[in-house]
């Protein structure tokens, strides 16, 4: 009951298959963790590990795909359950995504100014003029400069950085409650990296917005983040708030993730110019064989390497 | 090393490579079975057509098919069914004698202008764009009109033409094999450029040729088959698809069989180099391109 | 960057090509046997009416000179008198025009209706059996040869049921549509094949594209999706395909016009051809290079409009 209220997003037991050539790969495999409302959730964990699918599957951009099975509660209602044409009211509206690659996620055939009115006309009763006023407050509000004379412009016309701002005034258009941010700065310049976090992170505070921001980068959770929950394959192997989980990880998984961020590396191993992430991990395949099932028991997939 | 080796040589049942079972598909089975049979026609027609293509019978004109004529018979009657099986002979040389001559003068040529660049590289382009201005058809006919119909004359006009698109297709995928690290380490050793270009660079780039060369075979069957119905390709009273349609044609309402026949053998053969391409294509695409 | 300057920079890298097409046609006639002046007059010509064509080809000099003349000559219209039609072949040429571009036009708009839909009901039961269906009859469609259709057509909607003018033109734009519907839709049948193959992968990979997930995250309807984010993407392709296979498609048109009698270019050249009409067929054939160059523009121009990133650059 308690929680019902508490929280915005409740996703249970969420498993998403991909059926190709009489294989079936399972990329999330039986996960939950709740969003409440105004907080920001970092899903960390490698590349494949499921954590854009699991993005995905939370708003049915995945069902063309694969199966998708589990609940996904938004404010009670199982969204699983919604057909596509009903989910059509809750993205873009309620629940937003921004994707990966500023470069391929914009069409490059339509005005930004027409990407933006799109969503307002799909959820609002704006008319054309408000429409266009509005996507040029919002383009402000990205921190685009002169935004009026760029709505007409095309996505090839600004720079990587520029374009996941037009992404993000995209996202935001329609007031949602929750944004999903799918690595949003991974394909960005290190200086606009962070730019684009304390954009994210101020829109988030003042629109009391909640961002679920997957990330493979532990220091943009310690910056961002007030709960973590780490991801590796396609399971969640922690959760907890993030002083907790940073300070004391629970899983080795987690602890080699840490290990892995430059700064934690002790300084006797620096004659490596560039540690590699599983320098000191390697797989152990006796463990992974006998992988208890999903008990939510701590699973043992990483033994440190010998040496 | 060795623990992979063991690994392998110990796993109880091998599959079978993708590539066999490409081969294996219903798609590549039907066209295999098309094409082998159309070869064998072509090459043996005497030993299945049951009369002479050529041979008149007044007696049996016009006869609709039947257990004597399984095609019937046409406005002199000769045997619609000898007819087309003959017909096979000369409509698969034209599948082969009109692309044959243009592949090996465009491999070559491509290969070269690849290769050497420069000037000749300029050239080539000019003569693509003037090659791609003209419709195909008009260029060909054209060709035919100041040589004079016929067989020959088609073969050379097609070849004149078509030796272009095999060498544009040639140049373009040298042209990538040469960014390869094994095209400079050829250079390197100083091998000479022939032996770089045929032995190293061409036999990397033949797979699309030879599955541009099965779509091309097909299409010169269409197109030899569209010469003969117009008159500038083989001429009458030898059977080929195109002239049998031709022949056929006046008579479409009262023996159908004259033109339907031809014209199923005219699909079905190039729907087999179609059905033989593709698979092709599958099974000769490098390993790990998807 | 104008559009007009866009156009006026492609219309001058036309000229290179357009004087080595030239100099293929002229080759053409010089490559018959004999004197050309022979060839290209009459067979009861005069010896002063071949002295006055010698003249004018300027057969007596040099061969760069009989070039320039030629350029000259045609440049001016002058393409010469149509041994078989007895009239300047710029007039014979110019009063077919209108015929073969209305029937092409008309294919092309035929074989994108029937494709288009196709294509994307294939590409969106990717695999299914439909989507098999499709390509199967497409395959068929595709190895049919032309002028086989048009017998088809012709013998069961024209002579048979009726449905159909045989031949001819009509004289208002109804008529047109109406005589020319067979051979379009002929023409239409194979270029449609191809057309559909491309769209359909094409639909398939946009529909793939990580702006289209974008879109369909921000809850727009599945048809603003398909109509304005997969569609225009996906003709990109489509436009280059179909430019490209404009020479296809005339040839298509030739045969064509052969079967049903239509009276075009295409089925001038050919009676050109039987009849050895020289200033014909070398008239004719600078027409079709002329038509082909013109569409090539015609599809960088749409594919500028299309898509702005062309349009900057």
């Amino acid at each position: 009951m308690t929680s019902q209220t508490d929280s915005l997003l409740k996703v249970r037991n969420l498993k998403t298959t991909f059926h190709s050539k009489g294989r079936t790969l399972r990329a999330v495999d039986g996960i939950s963790f709740d969003v409440r409302a105004g907080e920001v959730l970092g899903l960390v964990g490698e590349s494949g590990s499921g954590k854009s699918i699991t993005l995905r599957s939370i708003i049915g951009l995945t069902r063309d795909y694969g199966s998708v099975e589990g609940n996904v509660y938004w404010k009670g209602e199982d969204l699983l359950a919604r057909t596509d044409k009903q989910l059509q009211s809750v993205r873009g509206s309620q629940i937003s995504m921004i994707f990966q690659e500023p470069m391929t996620s914009l069409n490059p055939l339509l005005s930004i100014g027409l990407q933006i009115e799109e969503n307002l006309k799909a959820h609002t009763e704006l008319d054309k003029r408000a429409r266009k006023a509005r996507a040029i407050e919002l383009l402000d509000m990205v921190g685009i400069p002169s935004a009026s004379s760029r709505l007409s412009d095309f996505p090839h016309q600004f720079s990587g950085g520029m374009r996941q701002r037009v992404m993000i005034a995209i996202s935001l258009a329609s007031n949602p409650e929750m944004l999903l941010a799918d690595e949003p700065t991974t394909a960005l310049d290190v200086t606009i990296q962070d730019q684009i976090l304390q954009l994210l992170l101020s829109l988030a505070k003042n629109l009391n917005m909640a961002i679920v921001l997957v990330t493979h980068d532990l220091g943009v959770v310690a910056q961002t983040c007030d709960r973590v929950a780490v991801m590796y394959a396609g399971r969640l192997v922690e959760t907890g708030s993030v002083r907790d989980v940073l300070k004391r990880p629970q899983h080795p998984y987690t602890l080699g993730l840490l290990k892995s961020v430059p700064e934690n590396i002790p300084p006797a191993h620096h004659s490596f110019r560039f540690p590699a992430r599983h320098q000191h991990w390697t797989h152990c395949r006796r463990a992974a064989l006998s992988l208890p099932a999903a008990s939510g028991r701590k699973m043992c997939v990483l033994v440190p390497n010998p040496r | 090393m060795t623990q992979f080796e063991t690994l392998q040589t110990t796993q109880p049942k091998r599959k079978l490579p993708p590539r066999v079972k490409a081969l294996l598909r219903p798609g590549f089975l039907l066209g295999f079975f098309i094409l082998s049979g159309s070869i064998i026609l072509a090459v043996f027609p005497a030993a299945f057509a049951p009369y002479d293509p050529n041979a008149f019978d007044f007696m049996a004109i016009q006869q609709a098919p039947s257990w004597v004529h399984p095609f019937g018979t046409d406005n002199l009657g000769r045997d619609t069914l000898s007819r087309v099986i003959w017909a096979y002979s000369v409509d698969m040389q034209i599948a082969f004698f009109a692309t044959f001559f243009a592949m090996v003068i465009g491999i070559i040529v491509g290969s070269l202008v690849a290769y050497h660049g420069g000037f000749a590289d300029v050239i080539f382009g000019r003569i693509v764009d003037v090659t791609i201005t003209f419709p195909f058809l008009v260029l060909v006919i054209a060709v035919v009109a100041v040589l004079g119909p016929g067989l020959t004359n088609m073969y050379v006009a097609v070849t004149l033409v078509q030796w272009v698109y095999y060498a544009r297709l040639t140049r373009a995928e040298i042209m990538t094999q040469m960014t390869s690290d094994y095209a400079s380490a050829g250079r390197v050793m100083g091998y000479s450029s022939g032996r770089i270009i045929f032995r190293h660079l061409l036999p990397n780039a033949m797979t699309p040729l030879i599955t541009f060369w099965m779509t091309d075979m097909a299409l010169a069957i269409l197109l030899g088959s569209s010469l003969g119905y117009l008159g500038l390709g083989a001429q009458p009273p030898q059977a080929e698809w195109g002239v049998l349609i031709a022949e056929g044609r006046n008579f479409i309402t009262t023996a159908w069989w004259m033109s339907l026949m031809p014209g199923i053998a005219i699909v079905v053969t190039r729907l087999g180099f179609s059905l033989v391409g593709d698979s092709l294509a599958d099974v000769l695409r490098p390993r790990g391109a998807s | 960057m104008s559009s007009l300057s866009y156009l006026v920079s492609r219309l001058l890298q036309i000229i290179p090509t357009f004087l080595l097409v030239m100099v293929v046609i002229f080759l053409l006639v010089r490559m018959l046997p004999g004197d050309p002046a022979i060839a290209m007059a009459d067979a009861k010509a005069t010896e002063a009416q071949l002295e006055l064509i010698r003249q004018k080809l300027g057969l007596n000099e040099p061969l760069v000179m009989q070039f320039l003349y030629f350029v000259r000559n045609t440049l001016t219209g002058d393409m010469g008198t149509s041994i078989l039609l007895k009239a300047p072949v710029s007039e014979v040429i110019l009063e077919r025009i209108p015929v073969t571009a209305f029937l092409t036009v008309y294919a092309v708009c035929l074989s994108v209706l029937i494709a288009g839909p196709l294509a994307f009901v294939a590409a969106l039961n990717k695999n299914g059996s439909l989507d098999i269906a499709i390509r199967s009859g497409f395959q068929v469609g595709l190895s049919t040869p032309v002028f086989y259709i048009g017998l088809l057509l012709l013998t069961f909607l024209a002579a048979g049921l009726r449905l159909f003018p045989v031949g001819g033109y009509g004289a208002t734009f109804l008529q047109h549509l109406h005589h020319l519907m067979l051979p379009a839709l002929t023409v239409a049948l194979y270029t449609s094949a191809i057309i559909m193959r491309n769209l359909r992968s094409a639909v398939i990979e946009v529909l793939d594209a990580e702006y289209v997930q974008f879109a369909r995250s921000k809850g727009l309807s599945r048809s603003v999706i398909l109509g304005r984010h997969v569609l225009r993407n996906a003709l990109i392709s489509t436009v280059t395909l179909l430019g490209l296979s404009i020479g296809n498609l005339m040839s298509g048109t030739l045969v064509t016009e052969t079967v049903f009698a239509v009276p075009g270019l295409g089925r001038l050249m050919l009676e050109a051809i039987f009849a050895r009409d020289y200033p014909l067929i070398q008239g004719l054939t600078l027409t079709f290079a002329v038509m082909v160059s013109l569409v090539f523009l015609l599809t960088d121009m749409v594919q500028a409009w299309l898509d702005p990133r062309l349009r900057l650059s």
